[in-house]
């Protein structure tokens, strides 16, 4: 039932409100044999993709539009003097600049405004121009005079901490009270335990790179704003964009058919949303403001770089007795609402232990504002602690998925409520060592300067169990095809097949009888950010609830035309049946042709998560590699993983999910970092050129063993999300590889090829032997 | 510079782009990928990083795979010109999409135009390659999304479809 509670004005009395009806659907059964949900159909967009018509944000192309471009400062922290935009204004082809001159005082991140006349990280907004080209639009921002004073900065973690540090903000660099949590009393389970684990780990900021860049089209038709955006969230921006100009909602529209990537910093609205949407009011015609390359690795969102303290301790038999993380995160300059990078969860709730301490502590730094970047917070915390796991293992002499089963929780320990699929995580411990012959598996012997090692890492992941609300309609046609409607997303993962799916199976229509809507505000009902790997977990559910009314309404009609008990009749592939017999079969288009032109309607939406379960996604990984111990090349060879997502919709889509995932893992493994000259405070590759993410030949064979179980208690589909499991253990998989390969244990990402011939070198100064 | 000055540094180019000649006056620094993206309007062929180091904007002149953000317009006149949308015969699909959509290999689909561009005239000269040359010719094409498996599979995919076609004695499909 899709409720909401709410609070009676006078009593403060909690009240449940009914909102949407949804019928009480019956999860899809685990064994049941689905005829559409399940098989690797397609992408329904694939034509328009590999014929380049798919129209992506930068793609559009409205009469008369014009072309922005944003100033940005120089300086890692400035104070703004003096600005000067005449002469740009006066160049020929401008049609609109904004400053802090003119520019409305719009509130923007946690504590600044639109134009701050401060400049606190390098590429910080300035101004922003609108002309009719993207040459004239540069040419005149070289025009804007701008004086700067420049501040005292940091833009190291370590450093931002230091007592005497340059502030980012006048409060000092710690941005709130440190998050601290307590489970039992891990100082006293230290103290209990025969072997501790004591390690600090630091993690590399990453860059998403998505390569569609962030922008946005803005045009008005009277007082009405029209946003063609690249965004994880149409509903986030309209409401966002409307709250920043002063709007009424319904007077905003946002729409995004294609994208070319998100991966978590195109949450939120970005500054360029409301930039456009003023510039095209100036300038009177559509402006078109799309993010160069540099800018898209300054300014909108990076992975914040982490400094992590782990301790473990174990009894002999491998029982942990605590786990104990004091965290640090660099936020950047600006707090967002995009932010969601929870480093303290995994180390809370993926082993069993009664005494558990986080402590999690976010900085300011004069860098680029920090943002989701697919499974935040957990890609940083896996890489610590399953190499801690891995180094207890080791010196307990203990196989590491021995030690996992061993620590193995039904429960999630931090919300205090069963797993709604207790035994996932075990069956992805049985599926890997499994496929990888772990029981009998013998290291290949080293050839030369290389040695070859294996790696193992395990996870969880908060997010895969959806996030409601969300909402769908569905209208069955005359001619007996569907329209499914929804203002959902497809950021490039699949959801518009996967969703289309549940539709069809639901309806018993075939897969090319559906048109999909989905992305715009102001045709569709309303869905929640396409994040936290929640898009299938969410929609789904409601898209099937839609087609049920569909179903029932249909049956309705068929049974007074064919005088036939609803309860008998079912379709399938287009058709009604009597009793389940496709001999008497009638096409769903002769019932809907006798009463046209009346068409049938559904509307379906999205009940709350289960209040007695905890809902989550988990998985296991290993990685085999080789090392060149003279080049300190690592190579891989392998990698194996597997994941409870729950049922999988769509085979291949999810392979590919999966093996993109494992790939963005292997970018932050092994040569993904944004480099910051400290000294300078400026960021040395925000480009595609020195900042390395992964080539085809960067790739090894990555195989995704199905654990396919339909997770009956997470919704009614089954279903939950894969996008981020599979990147989660892929780092550390790689580090502990390396460390059975040579023995260096690297506990800062990435594990660079420097790093590692620094670990060789310090090897065979302490050991001249290790290397032979 | 004024709006005479500007206008009169334009100058006339006839590009010819999938078997058409378009006239267009452009800015001698307009690169190829802006005045395919704007001056004609045909926005198949992706920017991503306007400088050479990822291969989305990747086109076919005079049949070599080249980036499009590094040529200039005015340096494109006379030249053979096949972008992305040149690709399908109307709407029959070449063999390199039709096994893109069959072995996933895409998901964003940001980087599919550059990838499938730089795969034709790869398969244009090499009509039997091994996976280390498939591999080979694509490590300047970044896919984000990681679909390089399956890129991979579409292109051998794509070297039996081709081969199919032509022995059923239909003409190769080249550069128009």
């Amino acid at each position: 039932m899709a409720t909401i509670q709410v609070s009676q004005q006078g009593t403060g009395d909690e009240t449940t409100v009914e909102v949407v009806e949804e019928d009480r659907l019956q999860s899809w059964p685990k064994d049941g044999s689905l005829a559409i949900v399940g098989k690797a159909h397609p992408r329904l967009e694939g034509n328009e993709k590999v014929t380049g018509r798919a129209r992506y944000t930068y793609d559009v192309r409205l009469p008369g539009q014009l072309y922005a471009r944003v100033l940005r400062s120089p300086h890692p922290h400035a104070r703004i003097e003096r600005i000067d935009t005449s002469a740009a204004e006066r160049l020929p082809g401008v049609y609109a600049v904004l400053s802090s001159a003119n520019a409305p005082d719009i509130a923007w991140y946690d504590e600044s405004v639109l134009f701050d006349t401060t400049v606190r990280m390098i590429g910080d907004e300035v101004a922003a121009v609108a002309a009719e080209s993207e040459e004239i639009a540069e040419d005149a921002l070289r025009l804007i005079e701008v004086t700067y004073t420049p501040l005292p900065f940091v833009t190291d973690l370590e450093a931002a901490l230091e007592p005497d540090a340059p502030k980012v903000w006048e409060g000092g660099n710690i941005t709130e009270e440190p998050k601290v949590y307590d489970r039992g009393d891990a100082d006293a389970g230290l103290k209990r335990a025969d072997v501790v684990i004591d390690e600090i780990f630091t993690t590399a900021s990453a860059l998403h790179n998505s390569l569609e860049p962030h922008g946005c089209t803005a045009t008005w038709e009277g007082e009405h704003l029209t946003l063609w955006d690249s965004t994880q969230s149409v509903f986030t921006i309209r409401q966002e964009v409307a709250a920043a100009l002063g709007l009424p909602e319904h007077r905003v529209r946002v729409i995004k058919e294609h994208m070319g990537g998100g991966f978590g910093a195109k949450q939120i609205a970005w500054k360029q949303d409301v930039l456009a949407a003023l510039l095209s009011r100036d300038a009177g015609r559509p402006v078109q403001l799309m993010l160069d390359r540099e800018a898209e690795n300054l300014a909108v969102g990076n992975r914040p770089s982490t400094r992590q303290r782990v301790r473990l301790g174990a009894k002999r038999d491998g029982t942990l007795t605590a786990i104990s993380a004091e965290l640090w995160q660099a936020r950047g300059a600006y707090l967002t609402g995009g932010e969601a990078s929870n480093v303290s969860g995994m180390y809370q709730t993926l082993y069993n232990c009664p005494n558990v301490h986080t402590e999690e502590t976010t900085l300011y730094t004069n860098t680029g504002p920090a943002v989701a970047f697919r499974a935040p917070g957990h890609v940083e915390s896996a890489f610590a602690l399953e190499q801690a796991m891995d180094q207890l293992a080791r010196a307990l002499k203990m196989d590491p998925v021995e030690l996992r089963r061993h620590n193995y929780a039904e429960v999630d320990q931090a919300d205090d409520k069963p797993y709604s699929l207790p035994e996932g995580l075990r069956l992805c411990y049985d599926r890997v060592t499994e496929a990888i012959g772990w029981k009998t598996y013998q290291r290949p012997e080293p050839t030369g300067p290389k040695r070859r090692g294996i790696g193992f890492a395990a996870h969880d992941w908060m997010g895969g169990s959806g996030h409601p609300p969300g909402y769908a309609w569905i209208e069955l046609n005359g001619d007996g095809s569907a329209d499914v409607v929804t203002g959902t997303q497809d950021i490039g993962t699949g959801t518009r097949t996967g969703l289309a799916q549940v539709a069809a199976e639901e309806l018993g229509l075939p897969l090319d009888r559906i048109a999909f809507h989905l992305g715009d505000t102001g045709t569709g009902p309303y869905a929640p950010v396409s994040s936290g790997s929640a898009t299938q977990a969410t929609i789904g559910p409601a898209i099937r609830s839609a087609a049920a009314e569909v179903k029932d309404q249909l049956f309705k009609v068929a049974s007074t035309i064919m005088e036939i008990p609803s309860d008998r009749l079912s379709t399938r592939d287009g058709h009604i049946l009597v009793d389940g017999d496709m001999a008497r079969a009638v096409p769903v288009a002769d019932i809907m042709e006798q009463i046209a032109p009346n068409t049938l309607h559904g509307r379906g939406a999205r009940g709350p998560n289960p209040s007695d379960k905890a809902v989550k996604t988990f998985g296991a990984q290993f990685i085999e590699l080789e090392v060149d111990i003279e080049t300190g090349e690592v190579v891989l060879q392998r990698v194996v993983t597997a994941h409870d997502i729950g049922r999988i919709v769509n085979p291949s889509i999810v392979d590919s999910q999966v093996i993109g995932g494992v790939t963005q893992g292997i970018g932050f493994a092994l040569t993904e970092d944004r480099v910051v000259d400290h000294r300078l405070g400026i960021v040395l590759n925000a480009n595609l050129e020195e900042y390395f993410v992964p080539t085809i030949a960067d790739v090894p064979p990555i195989e995704h063993i199905h654990v396919d179980v339909a997770d009956t208690e997470a919704n009614s589909t089954g279903a939950k999300g894969v996008g981020e499991p599979p990147l989660v253990p892929t780092a550390p998989a790689i580090a502990n590889a390396i460390f059975d390969a040579v023995g260096i244990r690297i506990r800062s990402s990435p594990l660079s090829r420097e790093r590692i011939l620094a670990g060789l070198a310090e090897a065979s100064e302490r050991q001249p032997e290790v290397s032979a | 510079m004024s709006a005479e000055a500007t206008i009169a540094s334009r100058i006339p180019v006839t590009l010819t782009i999938n078997g058409r000649d378009h006239a267009v006056l452009v800015e001698p620094r307009r690169t190829l990928l802006d005045a395919l993206r704007h001056d004609l309007t045909m926005t198949g062929t992706k920017k991503v990083c306007d400088m050479g180091n990822c291969g989305a904007c990747t086109i076919s002149v005079d049949g070599q795979a080249m980036y499009s953000c590094l040529l200039l317009a005015v340096d494109c006149d006379g030249r053979k010109i096949t972008t992305i949308e040149g690709v399908a015969d109307g709407n029959e699909l070449d063999p390199l999409q039709q096994a893109f959509i069959e072995h996933d290999a895409f998901q964003c689909g940001f980087c599919t135009p550059g990838q499938i561009m730089n795969l034709r005239v790869f398969l244009d000269r090499h009509h039997d390659p091994t996976d280390e040359q498939i591999e080979h010719a694509v490590t300047g094409n970044l896919c984000r999304c990681g679909a390089y498996p399956n890129i991979a599979k579409a292109a051998r995919r794509a070297v039996e479809l081709r081969a199919d076609r032509a022995s059923a004695g239909a003409p190769p499909s080249g550069d128009r």
